[in-house]
């Protein structure tokens, strides 16, 4: 469904990704870990075509979107939903204005149907009744769960999560990672989530890969993940300070 | 010798980004047409922006015409009066209204109100990743915010014009008629004598061009914002003075060409 092909990014000296080969299995949830400014936003963002790579292919369903003009590239974003890690909810809208937003923009449905949707897709992540309601006026987390609403609002593919839980509290970390989780099951979604927060990559990946100096050093399942003796991914999963990644 | 190889070095550095600057606000001028080409227009959006551009700047317009027109008439008054030609303060005010001071001053003052307001707006979506959110959603953020944008510009200026035009010429009137005693016909026949439709046309051609370069200008800076919030201040200091200063340098060159 979606591949990484030997990827190359840099932003003027500095190298950001530097050769990153990744399979994202279709029907499931990987999860990219990496340090703070290690490349995974701009990884996600090759994803979906908001970022070039300078070399290398991105593969969506065997094609490659590095090379689609914008009206092609358009059309494959249709597969796509996304979710931002401050939610990126329209401020001069409201929630339903927000969520109805790709429906309005990219389908002929009548305003009633618009409407039952957006009730739908808002009931779906536990927020019931806040169409009326404007983005300055709902908390951090309920704002995400808007954002997801947003997301799955065409019903698409493939969710992109960047940071889902960062900000959140514990609490509300957890009821994000069981929203991901059911949302993917009941939309049968393929879904990819970057992520520094170590419990959360164990709730909600099927796949873990980890990001470090612009390559993918480890991918594997939960159980792999956690039995790997790479000193960097032991490094980060432990929280150390001692080890081959250096902070201070 | 460092030091002036320094001063050198800085300001053609200056020079190449400014060049830089030009050829990019150009290229989204080309982009801003293309998908203005392609259907369907946002007309909901852009009776929006047409709203805040035109409506909202109607008060602001009103009081600076009106003003504009009266101290006119008022400095004019003095100097013909030498030359016992008060009754030509009418048509001083009229020609200096339409012909320059009517788009110019409309231009600054909607840069001012609007042009900084469409620099923050959007600067504050691209930092808060609402325009990649856009994208995402396979929505084109030109089409989407700029379009609109310039095109409410380039219909409202001229509109807002008229006004100042027409403030600016009854201000005079109030001020050269009732308070400085010029003879009422006098003052209206030397207006209708002195100014064709053609000084008005190319007024307003003006003021269209002046609302291109501030709503261009204003959403090329926002769109480009980097830094969060210091970021959205500084593009929206830089889109005021950008667009200030294009408008009074275009306009010497426009009115080389036209009058």
């Amino acid at each position: 469904m979606i591949k990484l092909v030997d990827v190359h990014k840099s932003f003027g000296r500095q190298k950001v990704l530097d050769g990153i080969n990744l399979e994202i299995e279709e029907g499931k949830t990987t999860v990219i870990i990496g340090g703070s400014g290690g490349g995974k936003s701009v990884l996600l963002k090759h994803i979906i075509g908001l970022l070039r790579p300078d070399s290398g292919q991105v593969l969506v369903d065997g094609v490659d979107i590095a090379s689609l003009n914008d009206r092609d590239l358009n059309e494959i974003r249709k597969k796509f939903g996304m979710l931002f890690q401050e939610a990126a909810l329209f401020d001069s809208m409201n929630v339903m204005e927000n969520v109805a937003f790709p429906l309005r923009e990219h389908t002929k449905k009548k305003e009633t149907e618009i409407r039952q949707i957006v009730g739908e897709r808002l009931k779906a992540v536990g927020l019931p009744g806040v169409e009326d309601k404007m983005p300055s006026e709902l908390s951090g987390g309920m704002r995400k769960r808007v954002g997801l609403a947003r997301a799955i609002a065409l019903h698409p593919q493939i969710v992109l999560f960047d940071e889902p839980t960062t900000g959140l509290d514990p609490v509300m970390t957890e009821a994000i990672n069981q929203l991901i989780i059911e949302t993917q099951k009941s939309f049968d979604l393929t879904c990819v989530v970057i992520s520094h927060d170590v419990q959360s990559i164990f709730t909600v990946g099927h796949r873990i890969a980890m990001l470090y100096k612009g390559e993918i050093i480890e991918y594997g399942t939960s159980e792999e993940i956690r039995g790997s003796s790479d000193p960097v991914l032991r490094q980060f999963l432990s929280g150390s300070l001692e080890g081959p990644i250096n902070v201070l | 010798m460092n030091r002036i190889s320094e001063t050198l070095d800085s300001f053609g550095k200056a020079v190449l980004d400014n060049i830089e600057e030009m050829g990019r606000i150009l290229l989204l001028f080309l982009s801003v047409l293309m998908w203005m080409a392609r259907p369907p227009l946002k007309l909901r959006l852009i009776f929006k922006q047409m709203e805040f551009v035109g409506v909202k700047s109607i008060f602001v317009v009103v009081l600076t015409g009106t003003f504009t027109g009266m101290v006119m008439a008022l400095q004019g008054y003095y100097g013909f009066k030498m030359f016992n030609a008060e009754s030509l303060v009418g048509a001083t005010v009229a020609l200096g209204m339409t012909r320059e001071l009517g788009p110019v001053l409309t231009a600054l003052m909607v840069t001012a109100r609007a042009g900084s307001a469409m620099a923050a707006e959007l600067g504050t979506m691209r930092v808060t990743e609402q325009i990649d959110a856009l994208s995402v959603m396979a929505t084109n953020p030109v089409k989407h915010l700029i379009v609109p944008r310039v095109i409410a510009g380039v219909i409202m200026l001229p509109a807002l014009t008229i006004v100042s035009d027409f403030m600016g010429i009854l201000g005079g009137y109030f001020v050269g008629v009732p308070v400085l005693h010029i003879n009422s016909g006098a003052f209206v026949s030397n207006i209708t004598k002195m100014v064709d439709l053609g000084d008005i046309y190319n007024g307003l051609t003006k003021a269209a061009f002046f609302g291109l370069i501030l709503s261009l200008v204003g959403c090329y800076k926002g769109f480009n914002t980097t830094g969060g919030a210091e970021g959205v201040g500084k593009a929206t200091t830089e889109a005021v003075v950008l667009a200030s200063v294009s408008i009074l340098i275009s306009d010497y060159f426009l009115t080389a060409i036209m009058f």
